[in-house]
């Protein structure tokens, strides 16, 4: 007999009870660390009003629908703006910090392959109405938990401020088109046509060099030492952080000046989280102060996802490794 | 020399048009390639932490983290827009010119785009001439092809061809012309974006050994 096919949509994919119970194992620390640092965890719909979901200014939605009173609905691209509406409808009048956590798929519009489906499960926080730097060594400090607690254990977190390199533009006197221009070279990761931006703006040398160097930077605590002039002020954001932060946490952490994030929202401290077994980010996040005030309470706010297949792919790849 | 037993950087190199220069430029920042250069048929080199490959395939390695940096051209690059590696440096040898070409004479993209509406183009690189009609505001039948592009103009498949070109000696025996250039393609560093972290000290001495030589 011929056997029929059935297809499942692009970028999905079934998940049998072998790698479930792997996955489990990963989802349950994670839940239990984040349970235990006092974040509730909470569910909101996978389809959310488009245009809810464009007043948060995340990634675009990959998929829509139209509902029966035509209503165009869209699967959601993260849980941030999901729960930033959440925070602004239900808990309009708790007393904040606030401290959420979730576990949900999200979905987007990418060029499927291992560790990035188009429906992907996220696991992260939020931590909102607690302010930087403390609110942010909070939020590294659980997600260091959390990475610990799944069992990686070459894993580094990498820090930065989304707003340190659009400061040093303006400081230099570069107007917004042209700090748009460039902060979208970085997005795209392209060094090279930086330079070449950088050397349309007809600044002098010394400033130019300084421009297309401060976001190659990244290393130890002493790349912040090394910082001065008009740099100093530009990374005392991060000494501030990089303080607070308990030793253990401290020494996973990669500074890195250049790291910009590809949602629109953040607006202070950004990391990324990279282990040695994956080619890709395990997840990230930052500081987004003003989401939460486009759905009318403004408040300070920071949190992170991490990508459950990314956790998973990066723990078999460290089991291959001989550990010294 | 004895090579290091573990390279700090896993560098994929291009085979052919970009292999000798990629190798002099290695050679001249210290790394030893006579072993790649003597054993054409071997692809990795794990001692001097090289791996060999089509250059059209270097960014899919660096994207995934089995390379750590690479070396291709910013035609590649170009057609693979959404590969998620940094562009580190421009090493400014290879270069070649994205054109637009068309068979000597009246130029017959433009009458079909004045009386059809659509002129068709052919090319190996499908992402780049969409974009560029795209940008350019013209409407084109963008047709794939794997082998000698500029056959197609030749026997009525096509009205123009987007390809790279040197020299333009191959366009010139074939009675074709250069329209327009679209832009200059040069070799480009790549880097994995987590070895770029990871590995920043290793990648920042291979940079500055670069732009020193």
């Amino acid at each position: 007999m011929r056997p029929q096919i059935h297809p499942i949509p692009s970028g999905t994919r079934d998940v049998l009870p072998d790698e479930m119970r792997e996955l489990r194992d990963i989802t349950e620390a994670v839940r239990g660390i984040f349970e235990h640092d006092g974040y509730g965890e909470v569910w909101t719909p996978a389809l959310e009003y488009e245009n809810v979901l464009a007043r948060g200014g995340g990634a675009p939605p990959a998929y829509r629908v139209m509902d029966d009173h035509g209503e165009v609905l869209a699967l959601r691209t993260d849980m941030t703006v999901p729960i930033a509406r959440l925070v602004a409808t239900r808990f309009a009048a708790a007393e904040p910090p606030l401290r959420l956590c979730y576990f949900g798929h999200a979905y987007r519009g990418v060029r499927p392959h291992r560790g990035q489906m188009r429906e992907f499960l996220q696991a992260g926080i939020e931590l909102v109405g607690a302010p930087g730097p403390e609110g942010t060594a909070e939020a590294l400090t659980v997600l260091h938990h959390a990475l610990d607690a799944v069992g990686l254990r070459g894993f580094r977190i990498g820090l930065g401020d989304a707003s340190l390199y659009p400061m040093l533009l303006r400081s230099h006197g570069v107007g917004s088109d042209d700090v748009g221009l460039l902060m979208d070279t970085l997005v795209n990761r392209d060094f090279v046509a930086l330079e070449a931006a950088i050397g349309r703006l007809g600044l002098d040398d010394d400033d130019a060099e300084l421009l297309l160097r401060v976001p190659q930077i990244r290393g130890g605590p002493d790349v912040l030492a090394d910082a001065g002039g008009p740099l100093a002020d530009a990374v005392g954001g991060l000494a501030r952080l990089y303080e607070l932060l308990a030793p253990e946490v401290a020494a996973r952490v990669i500074f890195d000046l250049g790291l910009v994030r590809k949602m629109g929202y953040y607006t202070g401290a950004v990391f990324d989280v990279y282990d040695p077994a994956l080619g890709a980010p395990l997840g990230g996040g930052g500081r987004y102060d003003d989401l939460l005030g486009r759905f009318g309470r403004p408040l300070p706010a920071v949190g992170f996802a991490l990508t459950i297949d990314r956790l998973h792919i990066a723990l078999t790849g460290e089991e291959k490794v001989v550990q010294p | 020399m004895i090579p290091p037993a573990t390279p700090d950087l896993v560098i994929a190199v291009p085979r052919g048009a970009l292999m000798r220069e990629s190798l002099d430029r290695l050679d001249a920042i210290g790394i030893d390639t006579s072993e790649v250069r003597s054993n054409h048929r071997k692809l990795l080199f794990a001692d001097i932490g090289i791996v060999t490959m089509r250059p059209s395939d270097v960014p899919t390695y660096v994207e995934a983290g089995a390379a750590d940096v690479g070396i291709t051209g910013k035609d590649v690059i170009t057609e693979q827009p959404d590969r998620d590696v940094y562009e580190l440096m421009d090493l400014g040898y290879g270069a070649c010119t994205m054109v637009l070409a068309t068979v000597d004479g009246p130029d017959p993209s433009v009458e079909a785009l004045r009386r059809l509406g659509v002129m068709r183009v052919a090319t190996k690189y499908y992402k780049t001439a969409a974009a560029y009609f795209e940008a350019t505001g013209r409407q084109a039948e963008i047709v794939e092809v794997k082998g000698s592009v500029e056959l197609a103009p030749l026997t009525g498949l096509v009205e123009a061809i987007v390809d790279l070109t040197a020299t333009g000696t191959t366009l010139r025996e074939n009675n074709l012309v250069i329209r327009e250039e679209i832009f200059v393609s040069t070799a480009r560093l790549i880097a994995n974006p987590v070895s770029h972290k990871l590995k920043a000290a290793a990648i920042d001495t291979m940079l500055e050994k670069l732009r020193a030589d």
